[in-house]
């Protein structure tokens, strides 16, 4: 399966390897003509341009030039590199799932089954000829090349079922480990949580060392049931000179609480587009975003929210701390239906400059067809504030010590929105971290 | 023993316009020292001066504190060494609270001289002692820094550092700004009780009413970036009621 | 909820049937045959005399229009306009007038009924100086009115000479100032700017041209009012206004069209410059004929507007009231490429009916310490969508820039839409920006404690939209404040009474 994938403007030069490919990728019959119209689909526009509205910040055809051939299965050396990866995580208390370049590798996931949660490889189910929807896992309800072309690739992920009223005390923690230079992993993973139902949900993405200029393309496809409670954390801090993009689809039920908090210190060119539907009546919805970049990073973050029923509530936070030459996109987008009246939709993006190069590109979007809303966004972009740093100097702090300061309380309110301990302090550990490299 | 803060013919502009126009000023330990003068006199940017806060050029003169050259400092170096400033308008820093605030603060000075950190379990104590003897309650200690404090809480919290830092010279920058007789009753008894044979503070305001409750040692009068007169606490006296006119023909 | 369902229901019955302008004068006029084509640029260049040099312009900005496509990224929605299905070019037939005596008295009819004075002396008469107005001439206004292609009187023209401004006709100004045309025309908005822009520089047939002599602060309001009278035809009007170096002048522009069952086209370039110090104020009151009340009819209104605050320390000022058009595609916006300059938009953006509007700016800062100001308020009301879409960005090189943006919808029933669309783009630290919108209904317990307190639902209603703008509105000049108050009125007509 180690296929190589031919540099590509428009997607059409992709199509040949896909199709030699094609028959090698898990699924048979439906799934692989799922794949096909994925693939169809993608073709279309080939790696976004800026003339994609939706990516008019991160060209991907500029900033990533080609897709990286597909990883492959893991050989023993990889998995124990990955297991010494996956070991020095310090994440606390979780029930792990590894994947590894792009394929679940069971021996190294601390899984352990029934209290009526239940987990299946992605693969093993695509390939599973008795099953009737096994295509429908590569289907959504987004239509967006990145997502078409992940459906198309996808070679692995999990799939994890939580049965109605289960409150998993334990969170769920689905680790990418990448082991393999210049590769392309393909990951999709789908949840599901009963209604009722009680889960926290870690996704993390680490590297050995030996992986250098690889892709992660992910895909999670999360159900959040009725009156439900999902907390949702994902921490990125991939090689500098990766490129990671990752999309989430959610559909949320009613009454459900979804709170989803992502860190972004790492990648070389990141992307992660989350596209929520409110599909219950009186949801509440929290994302918090936080985009700590240096050097020449490139960074997006992307919410769309669809409030398709009345009574929900939702609120965005986007924080992003640039230094150097780095660059940080955010897109929020709050949408209204006609019928979802008593919305309550608030938005705010702010963006703390360090240095003369850095950039920010801001597009907070309302879209509005109901009345009865209270919708609101707001943006602010400057530079650290000097009257603030002189007082904390004038009280006996050093300039870096100030400036610390005033950064970890600028990404304070999005840290403090994790609920778990130790997975904020996980959250915390890695923004340290990065304040701790500052020069 | 060279004096405690020495500002000898100080001249400073901002924008290439000149504020101070050569000021001298001696101020010993132990003594308290009141500046006066009308809006624009020049007073408040003294006191940024010698905080050392940015946007400012010292064109001429210098300032000795201890024997040792301001200038050359950081402001977070000044600090360390025992400057502090009570600021008029003390800023809001949403995010950090009052408690993490004051012990970063505290252990970055401490740790600038060479002395050791305060443990934990002393810290809180002793915060505790003198917020309660400011009349500041807990929880707005767990706040952010002055995040909704009203004017009279935000120079209570000016206090209650200064008597955590002890510092050896305070400068109080107009600190009967915005205050109502309570609140400047309150905050002038905190630091009535930071006087000592050590420490030295200066009092820069426009009224005579801060006077009457941190009584001065000297008071100088300053109007167009000097010093045009010197005296006793009974000068501030005489200018309450002849007010600062009689002065700017002197410094013309 | 009731009173505001009754509100809701007011505004559906009534809405744009109630256009006021809908009136045709029916006068002779002259018409280029319907289509375009080199030709018609040719025609239409002949018809005003211009140079070569003019011809030349126009040609190559048509040959660039061939290779263009419409855009397609505002969220409006229409069928596909035949643009041979038009006529480029029309005019009264009487013409080249020496005094207003001349004008076909259908025509001078139609600007009374308009309300617009095209006799200076009328509108001496009709406005009282009021007292402590030590110069009566200040509430003087100068006006370029323009039917269908071209403009039919500029009034004042002898007293402004004395002052030195040049306001005319930019048919005459090509013919009489060709030196300043030629420096400016074209230098904000390129020719190959955008399809609209493109195609108005191939076939635009008349328009204002305004150039304030350094120093100068123009003694009266100019203004403009565009009338699309012809059926079947096509309005590409041209503006271009210079204030040379500490010159200022304020200058209002007003627009109305017959009602008519097919829709219209309206595809206006605007140009301003300011040099060092200088200062142009531009006030817009837009009422083009909306369509009716199934969403009929109505003008197609693709406008671009731009300013270059080209001088240090100058400034623009945007401020537009905008109800009517069955579509609004417009992007008021500024250049800020000397250092100090200030840019400002101030919108009140009304749609009901079945009218769409996309319409919004671009803060473009280029200098240092330039500054910016966005205040955008948009009412939907009816079966109509509502959208702000905006730019603010602050390149590189450009230390210091600061911007504030606020725009602000309501919304008028749940049959239509308020959207939002900026972007923010901040390209080095030093750029300070502040941005917020909300979008909400008009308050129940608002409603009723006006109701409570003596005041009809509509009164109420109109109450809070008049609060709602009326940041806005203050920033218009006095006259056009209270025409603008009355538009909206009629706009939101049952809501507000």
């Amino acid at each position: 399966m180690n296929v190589a994938l031919a540099k590509t403007t428009t997607g059409a030069t992709l199509d040949g390897t896909f199709a030699a490919a094609r028959g090698r990728l898990p699924g048979t019959g439906p799934v692989v003509e799922t794949r096909q119209r994925a693939f169809d689909q993608f073709a279309v526009t080939g790696l976004p341009t800026r003339r994609v509205e939706e990516w008019k910040y991160t060209d991907l055809r500029r900033l990533l030039g080609d897709v990286a051939p597909l990883a492959g299965a893991p050989d023993q050396a990889a998995l124990a590199e990955a297991r010494k990866a996956v070991a020095a995580l310090k994440d606390g208390d979780t029930q792990k799932l590894v994947l590894v370049d792009g394929v679940f590798a069971a021996d190294l996931s601390s899984f352990s089954a029934g209290n009526g949660v239940t987990v299946h490889a992605l693969s093993a189910v695509l390939a599973d000829d008795t099953s009737a929807v096994r295509a429908d896992l590569l289907l959504s309800t987004v239509n967006d090349p990145m997502l078409a072309l992940n459906a198309a690739f996808a070679t692995d992920g999990v799939i994890i079922s939580v049965a109605d009223g289960i409150d998993c005390a334990t969170p769920l923690q689905i680790v990418h480990v990448t082991t393999k230079p210049n590769t392309a992993a393909f990951t999709r993973s789908l949840i599901r949580i009963g209604s009722k139902a009680k889960v926290t949900l870690v996704e993390t993405f680490v590297a050995t060392e030996a992986a250098k200029a690889y892709q992660v393309h992910d895909t999670t496809v999360m159900w959040v049931g009725d009156d439900a409670d999902l907390q949702h954390v994902r921490v990125m801090e991939d090689a500098h000179d990766a490129a990671s993009i990752a999309s989430a689809i959610v559909t949320v039920g009613a009454r459900a609480k979804f709170n989803t908090f992502s860190l972004t210190t790492g990648g070389g060119v990141s992307r992660y587009q989350s596209f929520i539907t409110l599909a219950g009546e009186n949801s509440e919805l929290s994302t918090n975003s936080v985009h700590l970049l240096r050097g020449q990073q490139h960074g997006d973050c992307t919410f769309v929210i669809d409030h398709a029923k009345p009574g929900c509530l939702s609120r965005e936070t986007f924080r992003a701390v640039l230094d150097d030459r780095a660059h940080s996109v955010f897109q929020g987008k709050i949408s209204v239906h006609q019928i979802a009246q008593q919305t309550d939709g608030k938005m705010m993006s702010r963006a703390l400059l360090l240095s003369d190069d850095a950039e920010i590109d801001n597009k907070p979007e309302l879209e509005i067809f109901a009345d009865d809303v209270q919708c609101g966004h707001g943006a602010t972009v400057g530079a650290l504030d000097d009257s603030l740093l002189f007082y904390l100097r004038a009280r006996g702090l050093p300039e870096k010590e100030a400036e610390s300061l005033l950064i970890q309380a600028f990404v304070g309110e999005a840290l403090e929105s994790i609920v778990n301990d130790d997975l904020r302090d996980v959250a915390i550990g890695a923004a340290e971290r990065w304040l701790g490299t500052r020069v | 023993m060279p004096a405690l803060l020495e500002v000898k013919n100080l001249q400073v502009r901002v924008e290439e316009r000149e504020i101070l126009h050569g000021l001298t000023l001696t101020v010993n330990a132990g003594e308290v020292h009141a500046i006066m003068g009308p809006n624009g006199s020049g007073k408040s940017t003294l006191s940024h001066v010698i905080a050392g806060k940015p946007g400012y050029e010292v064109t001429g003169g210098e300032i000795l504190f201890k024997g040792e050259d301001l200038l050359e400092m950081e402001a977070d170096e000044r600090a360390a060494k025992g400057v502090f400033l009570a600021f008029q308008y003390p800023v809001e820093i949403p995010g950090v609270a009052t408690m993490t605030f004051l012990r970063t603060a505290l252990n970055a000075q401490r740790k600038a001289r060479g002395e050791s950190e305060f443990s934990t379990p002393d810290f809180l104590k002793k915060v505790r002692e003198v917020a309660a003897s400011l009349n500041i309650p807990q929880d707005m200690l767990r706040r952010g820094v002055n995040v909704g404090f009203s004017g009279g809480e935000k120079k209570r919290n000016e206090v209650l550092q200064m008597a955590l830092f002890q510092p050896s010279l305070c400068i109080l920058d107009e600190m009967d700004s915005g205050l109502d007789i309570d609140a400047l009753r309150i905050a002038s008894e905190g630091v009535n009780a930071l006087r000592s044979s050590e420490r030295a503070m200066v009092v820069i305001t426009h009224y005579q009413r801060l006077l009457n409750y941190i009584v001065p040692d000297h008071v100088h009068v300053m109007s167009k970036g000097r010093v045009v007169k010197t005296g006793g606490k009974e000068l501030a006296l005489e200018l309450e009621a002849s007010g600062y006119a009689q002065y700017e023909d002197v410094a013309a | 909820m009731a009173a505001v369902q009754e509100t809701i229901d007011q505004v559906r019955l009534i809405d744009v049937d109630q256009y006021r302008y809908g009136f045709e004068t029916l006068i002779e006029s002259e018409l280029a045959p319907k289509g375009l084509s080199e030709d018609i640029v040719r025609y239409i260049s002949a018809k005003k005399n211009e140079p070569e040099w003019m011809l030349e312009w126009r040609l190559e900005a048509y040959r660039r229009w061939l290779t263009m496509e419409e855009p397609t990224w505002a969220r409006v929605d229409y069928p596909k306009i035949d643009f041979q299905d038009l006529h480029y070019y029309s005019a009264p037939k009487k013409k080249s007038i020496a005094s207003l005596d001349e004008i076909d008295p259908e025509i001078l009819k139609t600007y009374e009924k308009l309300g617009i004075p095209l006799r200076e002396v009328a509108m001496l008469e009709g406005v009282e100086p009021q007292p402590g107005d030590v110069d009566p001439n200040r509430r003087k206004i100068a006006v370029d009115a323009v039917f269908d292609s071209v403009s039919v009187a500029t009034t004042f023209q002898a007293e402004l000479k004395k002052a030195g401004v040049i306001f005319m006709p930019i048919s005459e100004a090509i013919r009489e100032h060709p030196e300043l045309v030629k420096q400016y025309l074209g230098t904000v908005v390129p020719t190959s700017d955008n399809f609209y822009a493109t195609l108005n520089s191939a076939v635009f047939s008349d328009g204002s041209f305004v150039y304030i002599p350094p120093g100068v602060k123009c003694p009266m309001e100019l203004s403009t009012y565009f009338r699309i009278n012809e059926r079947n035809t096509g309005q590409f009007e041209r503006t271009l206004i210079i204030a040379d170096k500490g010159a200022y002048v304020s200058y209002l522009e007003g627009c109305t069209a017959p009602q008519r069952d097919e829709n219209q086209l309206h595809a206006a370039v605007v140009e301003l410059v300011t040099l060092d110090d200088a200062e142009i104020k531009y006030s817009t009151v837009q009422n083009w004929y909306p369509g009716n009340s199934e969403g009929k009819g109505g003008i197609y209104n693709f406008v671009t507007k731009r300013g270059d605050c080209r001088g240090n320390n100058s400034k623009i000022s945007w401020t537009q009231v905008e109800t009517g058009s069955a579509i609004t595609w417009k992007y008021p916006s500024c250049i800020l490429r000397g250092d100090n300059s200030r840019g400002e938009f101030y919108s009140i953006a009304i749609s009901n009916g079945y009218q769409q509007v996309d319409s919004g700016t671009k803060m473009i800062h280029l200098g240092n310490n330039t500054t910016s100001r966005i205040i955008s308020k948009g009412i939907a009301a009816g079966k109509s969508q509502n959208t702000y879409r905006g730019l603010v960005t602050a390149h590189r090189k450009a230390k210091n820039a600061r911007n504030f943006t606020a725009c602000d919808s309501l919304l008028i029933g749940d049959q239509c839409g308020a959207h939002t669309v900026p972007y923010i783009e901040a390209k080095n630290s030093s750029a300070l920006f502040e941005h917020e919108a909300t979008t909400s209904k008009i308050s129940e317990d608002v409603l009723f404690y006006c109701v409570q307190r003596g005041l009809s639902q509509e009164e109420a209603v109109g109450l809070v939209v008049n609060g709602f703008v009326k940041d806005v509105l203050q920033q218009l000049p006095m006259e056009f404040a209270v025409e603008a108050q009355k538009l909206i009125s009629i706009s939101l007509e049952g809501s507000v009474g």
